[in-house]
């Protein structure tokens, strides 16, 4: 649906690697080059019109961002490059400062690299412990596992909402409320969620959440740090400079402006958080609901169709998000790829930064389909067409 | 070299690969992995050199076509020969990939690969195996 908003789907490409990044409606890059070519200024900084439009559009896309995952205030959304730098944010600005020697921190084998990578630099600093929670036979997360996991020394909890691989849903509401009846604190890493379904902080009650905007229709670039307040306000800056100081003299005293404003340190991407600001209300006029029930409706359709060809693996059926992965019996994922390319449908091939979930589907190397509500039925059909057609695969490929 | 002829020996090179087993428990071969960041081929190699001599390679893992079907062919191509032949035969291998001069007589049959360049992402797997031996063999020089 709404395929007339992407000026790129004008080029027949079908486009099937949205977990990686998703187009941009023609909306969002209107309102960047507005920026641009109507009134470019830096935030935070000017008395003269311009500066003050980009202070107004910079503080309503807060705005909006609050109300897209309904958290309770404007100064509980923070800015970043993306969702890796969010995470990073939270381990070594906010635990960092907290956890102690023999901590543990709890993850699963299914998480994406960036939050694992900061969680293994902290352990070896700190000699905090990481453990996993163990995966069910459809490599899901249960509550089960959680309780069973959880020790007196447990801190965090951090998940995916949606893996990246997998693509499972977590039952983030219920393992919030197991986490925080035993003085633990959860961190959602909302990268593969943000663009399908509706999220609400306060009711799945995270206690810090990173999202990107690329993987949204936004920018690259750009992307949020969330927090509750009273954990957000303990957060240590990771970079000082412009912007973010209230007061510094020259025998080193320094004090630091409000939250989230020193957590922005200097010019940020102010381009990007005005297409995320475009972003939020073209999904918002879709409806995150419509976006979910469609989506759905479409991944149901694949797996049906692919179900129906005995020479395709499927290695996730069940799971909920809008990821399929796959391969063609005997062929290398990434051959499939480059003979997919051959008639420009994009997949992804490979570990997908997962690269500790090796074997979970008993196989190191999948090809996967990440949807968006633009995709159609009729792409799924050229698909299909084309996957039939692959018998002599290698003759096209070489 | 023909274009169907160099696809049924890259095709016959991937199904029935010269070479294709471990050898963890030989300790007259050295394991290299060639494992490249930007690609997820991901083999082994077990290189058995005695008096500066290739005397065997072996390999095994999970790859493309291309990259297990250069593998098989470099690596018939390579046993038997000296250290300096191995390093000119690789060099000749990757300036073909590369585009550049080189010497055909001296890499024979891997000319199969001659058209991988047109294919960006193809040449980190054509070239694999190839880095992977060329760093062990200056390595051992």
């Amino acid at each position: 649906m709404n395929r007339e908003d992407f000026d790129i789907l004008k080029t027949n490409i079908i486009y099937f690697d949205n977990g990686a990044t998703s187009f941009k409606p023609n909306i969002v890059k209107e309102k960047i080059m507005e920026y641009y070519s109507l009134y470019t200024a830096n935030a935070h900084r000017g008395d003269y019109k311009n500066s003050m439009i980009v202070d107004q559009k910079y503080e309503e896309t807060r705005r909006k961002v609050k109300e897209f995952i309904n958290a309770r205030e404007d100064s509980e959304i923070v800015f970043t490059s993306g969702t890796t730098e969010g995470l990073n944010m939270i381990v070594f600005g906010y635990f960092k400062n907290v956890l102690k020697k023999g901590d543990e921190v709890l993850l699963t084998e299914s998480e994406h690299a960036s939050n694992i990578l900061p969680w293994f630099v902290l352990a070896k600093e700190l000699g905090i412990v990481i453990r996993y929670i163990p995966l069910n036979e459809n490599n899901e997360v249960t509550i089960e596992a959680v309780k069973n996991s959880i020790t007196p020394k447990t801190k965090v909890i951090s998940l995916a909402h949606i893996t990246n691989v997998v693509g499972d849903l977590r039952p983030i509401k219920e393992i919030a409320e197991i986490a925080h009846d035993n003085g633990i604190l959860v961190v959602l890493d909302a990268a593969q969620s943000i663009a399908h379904k509706k999220i609400d902080v306060r009711d799945l009650d995270v206690d810090f959440m990173a999202f990107s905007g690329h993987k949204m229709y936004g920018p690259t670039g750009i992307g949020v740090l969330y927090a509750k307040f009273s954990l957000l306000d303990k957060l240590k800056p990771l970079y000082y400079g412009g912007g973010m100081n209230a007061i510094f003299t020259k025998d080193g005293y320094i004090e630091l402006r409000e939250i989230p404003t020193r957590l922005e340190a200097g010019t940020t991407n102010i381009e990007g958080i005005i297409g995320l600001g475009a972003c939020i209300d073209y999904l918002n006029m879709i409806g995150m609901d419509n976006i979910s029930k469609y989506e759905h409706e479409l991944r149901e359709y694949l797996i049906d169709k692919l179900k129906k060809l005995d020479f395709i693996e499927i290695y996730n059926e069940n799971n909920k998000g809008a990821i399929v992965a796959f391969n063609i019996k005997g062929v290398f994922a990434q051959d499939t790829a480059v003979y997919l390319d051959k008639y420009n449908i994009c997949i992804r091939a490979g570990n997908h930064c997962a690269k500790i979930l090796n074997n979970v589907f008993n196989v190191n190397n999948t090809c996967r389909i990440s949807l968006s509500f633009y995709n159609t039925k009729e792409e799924v059909d050229l698909l299909i067409n084309v996957l039939k057609n692959s018998r002599n695969i290698y003759n096209e490929i070489l | 070299m023909d274009s169907n002829l160099k696809r049924s020996i890259i095709i016959d090179n991937y199904q029935n690969p010269v070479n294709r087993k471990r050898e963890d428990n030989n300790d007259k071969y050295e394991k290299i992995n060639t494992r490249n960041v930007s690609c997820i081929d991901n083999l082994d190699l077990y290189i058995n050199l005695k008096d500066g001599i290739i005397s065997d390679i072996t390999f095994e893992g999970e790859a493309c076509v291309i990259s297990i079907a250069s593998t098989s062919i470099l690596i018939n191509k390579l046993i038997g020969k000296s250290i300096n032949v191995a390093l000119e035969i690789i060099d000749n291998y990757l300036k073909m990939i590369n585009e550049e001069e080189y010497d055909e007589t001296l890499i024979s049959d891997l000319v199969v690969f001659d058209d991988v360049s047109k294919q960006p992402s193809r040449i980190k797997c054509a070239t694999l195996t190839a880095n992977g031996i060329k760093k062990y063999l200056m390595e051992n020089k």
